[in-house]
């Protein structure tokens, strides 16, 4: 089996086997399903969509039902090794609070989140004059589930605000491209930003 | 009447009997020395007897969960909608067993039956059971059918409770747990309407102390109530308004006490069919069984320290409008299952139902139900259990 996402592909190997990973917004739980099978990786995945959760249930991977908008009070301090959020963290109502919540109950949090610095997003802003659509972000902005987009650099900024040191950082494009320019101006060029935060 | 049963129907199916003469001994600290079990079957045991699932029934339930008794049954089974060839427990897959529980007034020992000791009717004096008491005697029964682990065991309402206290009691004999619909204890509030049901019946003139039988009478009166209290707690008051509505039997108010909304002939109705067809000692002792239900108890309230010991796969399942055992009911067993570190997956269906969804048919929970159902299957067919190989010869 192989990761289909090129940012899962990536974060899978910030992962020790035999941890303990909780995967917030886990979607049809790709991930969690190779974690468990290459690195016997006892996870939970939480997730609001109806039909990815029956995806979930079929795979055999364990999610629970859970709008992470209401927080993550129902899980213990430091009780996980990693917590996931590929590609939600733009969707939440506060993603700093969210963030902290994440380095509370785990040891670790991975992040990975559209880069709103990417030069296409720029490119469409500046020459077509509207808000970006892309593979990574799809929506128009009307119905777009992504309330707080940022970038490489405003995360770090957040980062530093709060005291939190950034372990691993990478790059994801969809087009799997690796140019060396990605990873000299990430914040230009990398479409999808990939961190690996610890307090 | 079903003219013809429907394809997708387990069809017409006997209830069997059990007999059992190992004394059971009893939480209340007395013994039953002989006891019967009424239960029906439903699709085949493989050969590895791997794929046997039980189901456990709520509180008016019985042994009857699936099919018809007869062509002129008006209603098949009363998890109809959830059991047979291709539905989410799929009869053509797994060999479903459900019982009448000990207490019960269906065929299983119950208060309307004979006290040996004495040769007359137990009435009020059958002992009071509780939860795992139901457990180790569905124990007794798997024992008696040759079943040494069960693919899962399955329940909503007071059922789900007796599934997770399966998955505590006998870990081992278990591979799967379904808990839908349910609390790890009561609330206060679903004390209190226990207890407004019991007060109905044992306050009726016909109740005699529970000796109604002896005085060839039965409190009528007092079941009636206790069935319509506990029907609203039942519904949502969404499900209500939405089929009654403030809708009159007739077309103007009467300024009366009669019969006036079609809500209060519709719990009418339902009170009166269930006075006629249920034992009051057995209500009373299902609610009691109910009251007691707290697993976490016995670990000063951490429910994740009582499920330590289960090993099985958990599946939960809630209600959206179901206020007698919210989804934050269901969501206590959840945290308390992450936090053991079990496998646990849990939706929150979207239904106008109440409590009762768990009954009716919903295109999400049927796709969740099947997702978790078609792994036990897989699982069951594929595994050929060492345990269960060696212990049942």
């Amino acid at each position: 089996m192989h990761l289909t996402r090129p940012d899962l592909a990536i974060i899978q190997n910030w992962i020790p086997p035999k941890s303990r990973v909780l995967d917030l917004g886990c979607g049809s739980g790709e991930l969690l399903d190779f974690l468990q099978q290459k690195k016997q990786v006892h996870g939970y995945g939480l997730e609001i969509d109806p039909e990815k959760i029956t995806e979930c249930i079929a795979k055999g991977v364990c999610v629970v039902e859970q709008n992470l908008d209401d927080g993550l009070s129902n899980f213990k301090d430091q009780s996980y090794d990693t917590v996931v959020m590929t590609q939600a963290l733009q969707a939440m109502k506060r993603p700093d609070l969210m963030l902290e919540e994440m380095l509370r109950v785990g040891k670790e949090c991975i992040v990975t989140f559209p880069n709103f610095a990417y030069w296409r997003c720029r490119f469409y802003l500046a020459v077509k004059g509207e808000m970006p659509v892309s593979k990574s972000l799809p929506h128009t902005w009307y119905n777009t589930p992504n309330i707080h987009l940022s970038t490489f650099r405003d995360f770090e900024q957040l980062c530093k605000s709060r005291n939190l040191r950034i372990i691993d950082r990478a790059v994801g494009n969809s087009e799997h491209e690796s140019h060396w320019a990605t990873k000299l101006w990430p914040n230009l060029f990398g479409e999808v930003a990939i961190y690996r935060v610890t307090r | 009447m079903p003219n013809a049963i429907p394809e997708d129907s387990v069809g017409l199916v006997e209830p069997q009997i059990a007999r059992f003469d190992t004394p059971l001994e009893l939480t209340c600290g007395r013994t039953l020395d002989s006891y019967q079990l009424t239960y029906e079957t439903y699709g085949r045991l493989n050969a590895d007897r791997s794929n046997a699932v039980l189901i456990c029934h709520a509180l008016s339930g019985n042994h009857h969960a699936a099919g018809y008794h007869s062509m002129d049954d008006r209603k098949p089974g009363w998890w109809d909608a959830y059991i047979g060839p291709g539905k989410s427990i799929d009869t053509n897959r797994f060999f479903v067993v459900c019982l009448n529980n000990l207490g019960g007034c269906n065929g299983s020992t119950g208060p309307t039956s004979v006290d040996p000791a004495t040769g007359d009717t137990y009435g009020p004096d059958f002992p009071v059971m509780t939860v795992p008491d139901w457990v180790n005697s569905q124990a007794r029964l798997a024992d008696y059918l040759n079943i040494s682990t069960w693919a899962a065991v399955v329940g909503g309402s007071l059922g789900g409770m007796q599934a997770l206290q399966w998955s505590i009691s006998y870990p081992e004999r278990m591979r799967n747990t379904v808990v839908i619909a349910a609390a790890p204890r009561l609330s206060a509030q679903n004390i209190a309407f226990n207890e407004v049901a019991r007060q109905a019946i044992m306050s009726d003139p016909e109740f005699h102390d529970g000796r109604y039988a002896e005085h060839g009478t039965i409190p009528r009166h007092g079941l009636r109530l206790a069935r319509m209290v506990g029907h609203i707690t039942y519904l949502s008051e969404h499900s209500m308004g939405d089929k009654f509505g403030r809708d009159l039997r007739s077309d103007k108010i009467n300024f009366g006490y009669d019969v006036e909304f079609q809500v209060e002939s519709y719990l009418r109705y339902q009170g009166d069919t269930f006075s006629e067809s249920f034992d009051a000692n057995t209500y009373l002792l299902m609610t009691k069984a109910l009251d007691y239900f707290d697993p976490a108890a016995a670990h000063n309230g951490d429910l994740s320290k009582a499920l330590a010991v289960a090993k099985s796969n958990f599946l939960l399942v809630s209600f959206s409008t179901d206020w007698r055992f919210a989804p934050s009911r269901s969501e206590e067993i959840v945290d308390a299952l992450t936090e053991a570190g079990r496998n646990v997956s849990y939706a929150c269906i979207e239904s106008p139902h109440g409590h009762d969804a768990f009954l009716i048919p919903n295109p999400r929970y049927e796709a969740v139900f099947s997702a978790f159902m078609n792994r036990v299957a897989a699982e069951a067919e594929t595994r050929r259990d060492p345990q269960e190989a060696s212990s049942c010869i």
